[in-house]
């Protein structure tokens, strides 16, 4: 690692499940010690997810950043009812954090006013969208989890002065949304009477194969890759492209150990490839890293 | 009422245009539109004549730029847009930030449509495009149910655009990645779900097969009509059951909320199908243009009569239809 190379900071995007309320206070009783820099807080996939409400993520958020984290508070990814969009306006009118638009509404809403992130729900695949939400208050953008280190190599030689690059490096990929909740679904439950059965799920509901593939990963009305993507290995790489900050996203159990192994590696990059063979246990069904050389999102480099 | 009907090639949009389309759709042939698929499309020559041909009967023509470019072929979704503004389109239909900011600014004399590709499922997000790009309509993803779709329609700056029948994302369009997940290609990457070269069709002793990128999506027993492998429509295990986990092989029909639609306002109706043949085309054209006709004529007394449903259903894909996500218990 040369000098002239930045040392990215570590995030821990927003829980993507749905955790009880001690659990997600346990949670982040202990990120608050964890070397991460940054933390997304808040609900990005179900409205009807209500361990915490408005007040309690505001009083965390102060907690962790008491703690010396920046927050950033995170908005819903799909966006339906206008009862979502009066949530989405208390975000984006806190008047102390940075927000995470994962839809364009939040944008409209931020645009000139609150500094925000473009988060993964936000299509930025080009030079050409990122300079067009940099107008309106850009200060973040996270890499579509689908496009390539080529594309990032691309986007980073035009990318717009005080706008950071982030990258989800860790974590069960979110691949799709949808009006139907497939987990209520699974247990022959209409969406509007789901029981709130994805607390029985808190890192997913593995999705196989016929013929037993680990393949997606139902999370409510979102779906995910079986798979846990990482970067870990690929740190030289990220550390190349002037990638400002790696993103973990949490799982139910170890992500501590996670960050832990993340946090050595960028101490001592040569070692990455070896921290990444220490948490491959914690991964429910193997790695893949396919988006980022360009080739299916499944598939992992030897 | 419009009446938009898919254009894959020009006897579609002949079809189309025979058959009571008050609009036609379609893109050129490549990955800047979200129907890329091997044979469709229209080249040069051929989009000069469909634009004449459909002008010459009063129908619109609209150009779908709607797939997300990357730097490194930034050009050819540019170059696609300005073709469109010299060809006489009567709207561009575009989903990127970075296409609709080009098109609005190098030529703003060319309306512009927010795609469904755009994922646009609220007001404040249509608030967005209308105040940047002067959008003047914008399609909804398929998402939504009636009364969500009412309040997006009371509150948007823009006309709107909802699917009225054809296959039936269940994701939110322009927010879906299984294609590329499982074969390196996308709908926004690519402009297809499920490419063709990385389907396979493996016959065993029992059953066939199909795979998308090497992956099993379903297996059908020999009496079985078999369909093209889309993740959604596939039948994976959970919890030690196999079925299909996100979605049943159906098509989408809203002949029964008509009224509803145009009663709320809704500007125009949007039938799927670009890679479905001529025939589809005018079967599907000609039932609907009857029903939006009896519809706004009589919208108390309107039902959708058995030989329209029985004529939908002819060219259903998998035979069966549903009103979607519109209808709240489906989701």
């Amino acid at each position: 690692m040369t000098d002239s190379l930045i040392r990215p900071r570590l995030s821990l995007g927003p829980v993507l499940y749905y955790w009880a309320e001690p659990d997600l206070r346990a949670f982040y009783e202990a990120v608050a010690d964890s070397p991460v820099d940054i933390v997304y807080l808040g609900e990005t996939v179900c409205s009807k997810r209500r361990s915490l409400n408005f007040e309690d993520w505001m009083e965390l958020a102060a907690k962790l950043t008491e703690a010396g984290k920046e927050v950033v508070l995170s908005a819903m990814t799909l966006l339906e009812a206008e009862s979502e969009l009066l949530a989405l306006r208390r975000i984006c009118d806190n008047g102390r954090y940075w927000v995470e638009a994962n839809d364009m509404g939040a944008v409209a809403l931020l645009a000139g006013k609150t500094p925000f992130v473009a988060g993964p729900g936000v299509n930025t695949y080009n030079q050409h969208s990122l300079a067009v939400l940099a107008r309106q208050g850009l200060k973040r953008w996270v890499l579509p989890v689908e496009l390539s280190k080529q594309t990032l190599a691309a986007m980073q030689r035009e990318r717009p002065t005080g706008v950071e690059t982030e990258v989800f490096a860790y974590g069960r990929l979110p691949l799709a949304y949808s009006a139907r909740c497939y987990t209520a679904r699974h247990h022959n439950l209409p969406k509007d009477d789901c029981q709130l059965r994805c607390l029985d799920y808190p890192d997913g509901l593995l999705l196989k194969t016929q013929e037993g593939q680990p393949f997606l990963a139902l999370n409510g009305i979102q779906t995910q890759s079986a798979q846990t993507y990482s970067l870990l290995p690929d740190l030289d790489e990220a550390l190349e492209l002037g990638v400002d900050i790696l993103r973990i996203s949490p799982q139910s159990h170890h992500t501590l150990a996670v960050i832990d192994a993340f946090h050595k590696g960028l101490d001592q990059p040569s070692t990455a490839k070896r921290q990444q063979e220490a948490i491959l246990r914690f991964m429910p069904t193997g790695p893949c890293d396919g988006y980022w050389n360009n080739r299916p999102g499944i598939e992992q480099s030897v | 009422m419009e009446l938009v009907c898919p254009a894959g090639n020009l006897p579609s949009l002949k079809a189309a245009v025979e058959n009571g389309a008050n609009a036609v759709y379609m893109g050129f042939r490549d990955a800047t539109n979200a129907r890329h698929f091997p044979g469709l499309n229209f080249n040069e020559s051929n989009t000069a004549k469909a634009i004449d041909l459909a002008h010459s009967r009063g129908v619109k023509v609209l150009l779908a730029v709607n797939t997300y470019p990357q730097p490194h072929n930034w050009g050819d979704w540019q170059t696609a847009v300005d073709r469109a503004a010299g060809m006489g389109f009567d709207a561009l239909i575009a989903a990127d930030l970075g296409v609709l900011d080009y098109a609005a600014n190098r030529h703003p004399q060319l309306p512009l449509h927010l795609s469904v590709q755009g994922s646009a499922t609220n007001y404040e997000a249509l608030r967005f495009y209308h105040k940047n790009f002067g959008i003047r309509r914008a399609v909804l993803p398929r998402v939504l149910s009636l009364s969500q779709v009412r309040h997006v329609v009371e509150n948007s700056p823009v006309e709107i655009e909802v699917f009225g029948f054809g296959s039936l994302c269940v994701m939110v369009e322009g927010r879906c990645l299984l294609s590329s997940f499982a074969a390196g290609q996308s709908p926004n990457t690519f402009g297809a779900c499920s490419p063709a070269e990385s389907v396979e069709w493996r016959e065993t002793p029992s059953a066939l097969e199909t795979r998308l990128g090497g992956i099993l999506i379903e297996r059908y027993g020999k009496t079985d009509r078999a369909g093209y492998p889309t993740i959604c429509k596939g039948r994976f295990e959970a919890g030690g059951h196999s079925y299909h986990a996100i979605e049943d092989p159906t098509s989408l029909n809203t002949l029964g909320v008509l009224p509803d639609l145009l009663k709320m306002g809704i500007a125009a109706i949007k039938i799927e199908g670009r890679q479905r043949s001529p025939a589809y085309v005018a079967e599907v054209a000609r039932v609907w243009r009857q029903a939006i006709d009896a519809a706004t004529r009589d919208p108390e007394h309107f039902s959708p009569k058995a030989e329209w449903n029985a004529a939908l259903a002819k060219v259903s894909e998998g035979a069966q239809t549903t009103l979607g996500a519109l209808h709240r218990p489906w989701q």
